[in-house]
């Protein structure tokens, strides 16, 4: 039992770290539609500011996650507005296709020598790791670092979304860019500010996501990405508590089949999952299904 | 509308300009017509997740060049082409055709790990060249699918079974250890291979395998395979990867509150490795800086005094590779591949770790160490044979 709930921790870690990411997926293609697959490219940027953060530059390890969220949001808009927005109007294909080539890029362009380089780099934590043990269940300070980080996150983007004007001008547009710029609202700067927040919280991820698993490398962003990705879609995507709705059953689902089936299935059933989602409900656990205009 | 072409523009100038910086590096072969010249090629990670065992490799041969007189062993003008793997098989596969059909080489030192040597020496032995790991510990490396002979192919270093069996009985004897648990990789007959020999060797000496669960090289959270070790408390955790992984393996397993004593393999040796979380951990090495042999004293010193650090294995295992080659270009004063194999074959040298000869297989005859790291650093413990 003590490893079940063990188990069970552990893929609450390994959710809400993919929460994070599958929260900038939802919110840009509840935006505009489009699936940004340079996503898991920033949360690396992301994870390699933060270190090098707390690490050369000296900050403190919050004001490193606050740094690394700025450059990321900024990051975010600036390929918005270079890749995306020329785009908007074209074929969903061609931004689709825009997004993977940005994401190529930031992949191999910070592989050079003079970015962050292509190697593996051990990261130092920025505090020491304490272990507290339940009865018989171990709980490090990390995991409660990452738990109450990711949901004060996501509180304060409920909060921003449903709460706060620039929220609903972004619900607004979800609904239909004409419509909303009819209404007063200014549709570029509302999907410009979607950006920055998705972005910010994918450097969020990364940093935290470095400090769990202490290693990274300018390809580290691919896999949890994907999962990210996968989780959004199986939550409904486009539903921000879709994301984490999703996220959850897919850090679960990962961590209890290399538990107790084999580690050699995890992926396999991930993305199985995927699969299974697009063609029993491809609208998603929470998705609502769309009607017919005639 | 015209703003937006304008930046994207500058961006494809920018990224391609990079792109022609960074291809800069790899300068021309050099032609060298007129003379007796024996291409080398050398196949080893310059770059990725374990380029510290292609630089010291590579420093290990640039070495044992530079101590040439004139660049030349007998009447021959030694010209080494160096290239990247970046750990893939199917890079180090490309590298291989390259150097065999255009640059004509008669001989290949690498590839550096298991997985981008067993496809080279496939190509090495269809070609008819000569190619010497220096650090490849996979037995089919040497030996094909049916387990025989590639008889072109050879290494310098010991094989994975060797690896394990002295990991085991170091584990049971100096250790005491009476339960173990083992991770490895599925999908790296590195690690399948140390892993596999290890569970045997370590059951038949009395102990007991407690876990024994396999990981893919994508992973980076390890937590649930963890926890299904920490209740089962073994004496002794195996990891017998390479160290980039271990280190993320080990920290983890500090985390999940496991106190086994950390055991591993020669993917150890390396600066970029984790000290701090592998503090305690044993592994099983190709030599020790600390061996007091007179040829490892010299060999250290000269090392030290051309790239201002301490050799790891993998430089060391580079040089020994290159000595093995040049005496046999030596002895047969020839560039021919089949005369330089059966040199090599019936060749004893006075290596830097050892006298090595070689057996049947290809395969070296000596010693290895046992290396500890301790307050982040590493300390010799002792020499084993099987």
């Amino acid at each position: 039992m003590e490893s079940f709930i063990q188990q069970v921790i552990n893929g609450l870690q390994l959710g809400l770290m993919y929460a994070l990411i599958a929260l900038g997926y939802t919110m840009v293609y509840g935006t505009i539609g489009l699936i940004n697959f340079a996503h898991g490219d920033v949360f690396m940027i992301g994870a390699f500011v933060g270190y090098l953060g707390y690490s050369s530059w000296g900050l403190p390890w919050p004001v490193a996650i606050i740094v690394s969220m700025a450059v990321c949001a900024a990051l975010g808009v600036v390929i918005e507005r270079i890749a995306y927005r020329p785009l908007r109007y074209a074929p969903k294909i061609a931004a689709l296709i825009s997004a993977i080539g940005v994401s190529f890029f930031l992949e191999y362009g910070s592989s050079l020598k003079f970015i962050f380089g292509p190697d593996y780099r051990v990261v130092q934590r920025p505090f020491r790791s304490i272990t507290w043990n339940l009865g018989g269940v171990s709980i490090t300070n990390i995991q409660v670092v990452i738990m109450a980080v990711v949901i004060i996150f996501l509180l304060f983007l409920l909060f921003l979304v449903f709460k706060t004007k620039i929220g609903a001008a972004m619900r607004t547009v979800s609904f239909d860019h004409d419509a909303a710029r009819l209404m007063g609202v200014d549709v570029d700067k509302t999907i410009s500010f979607t950006f920055a927040i998705g972005s910010a919280l994918a450097a969020v991820g990364g940093v935290l996501y470095a400090i769990a698993y202490p290693q990274i490398y300018p390809f580290m962003g691919i896999m949890p990405g994907l999962k990210a990705f996968t989780a959004a879609v199986l939550g409904g995507i486009g539903q921000i508590p879709g994301a984490v709705l999703g996220s959850l059953i897919m850090g679960q689902v990962e961590t209890m089949t290399a538990a107790y089936i084999s580690s050699q299935l995890r992926d396999a059933i991930a993305f199985a999952i995927l699969i299974l989602v697009l063609l029993i409900r491809p609208s998603g656990i929470l998705g609502r299904s769309q009607q017919e205009k005639i | 509308m015209r703003f937006n072409r304008w930046v994207a523009i500058f961006v494809l100038v920018i990224f391609s300009a990079a792109i022609l910086l960074s291809g800069c590096g790899q300068k021309p072969a050099a032609t060298t017509t007129g003379e007796n010249v024996i291409k080398v090629g050398v196949i080893a990670p310059l770059s990725g997740d374990v380029k510290t065992f292609g630089e010291s490799v590579k420093n290990g041969v640039d070495l044992a060049v530079s101590e040439l007189k004139d660049g030349k062993v007998g009447n021959f003008k030694i010209e080494v082409i160096p290239g990247d793997d970046r750990n893939d098989p199917k890079e180090a596969t490309n590298l291989a055709t390259k150097l065999i059909t255009e640059d004509k080489v008669s001989a290949i030192i690498g590839a550096v790990t298991s997985k981008c040597s067993i496809p080279v020496s496939q190509l090495a032995q269809q070609y008819k060249v000569v190619m010497i790991s220096p650090t490849s510990t996979a037995e089919k490396v040497t030996l094909d699918e049916n387990g025989k002979r590639k008889d072109y192919v050879f290494r310098v270093c010991f094989i994975d079974p060797f690896q394990g069996t002295v990991a085991a009985k170091f584990a049971l004897n100096d250790l005491q250890a009476k339960t173990a648990a083992v991770l490895y990789d599925q999908g790296n007959d590195y690690t399948v291979g140390l892993s596999e020999v290890f569970k045997k060797d370590f059951e038949a000496g009395g102990g007991k395998i407690v876990a024994s669960e396999s990981y893919t090289n994508q992973d980076t959270d390890f937590s649930a395979i963890l926890s299904k070790i920490a209740p089962k408390n073994p004496d002794v955790l195996y990891l017998p990867d390479y160290y980039q992984k271990v280190s993320l393996i080990a920290k983890q397993a500090r985390d999940k509150g496991i106190k086994a004593v950390f055991l591993g393999g020669d993917g150890w040796d390396s600066p970029s490795i984790d000290q701090a979380a592998m503090n305690g951990g044993y592994f099983t090495n190709h030599y020790s800086v600390e061996d007091p042999r007179p040829q490892v004293q010299d060999w250290v010193k000269k090392y030290q005094a051309k790239y201002g650090k301490r050799p790891d294995s993998f430089a060391t295992l580079g040089y020994e590779a290159a000595q093995v080659l040049f005496k046999a270009i030596e002895t047969t004063n020839s560039g021919d591949p089949t005369k330089l194999r059966d040199a090599i074959q019936n060749m004893s040298i006075e290596a830097v770790t050892a006298k090595i000869s070689f057996d049947k297989n290809g395969n070296p005859v000596k010693p290895l160490a046992i290396i500890q790291y301790k307050d982040n650093k590493q300390v010799f413990v002792k020499k084993m044979t099987p």
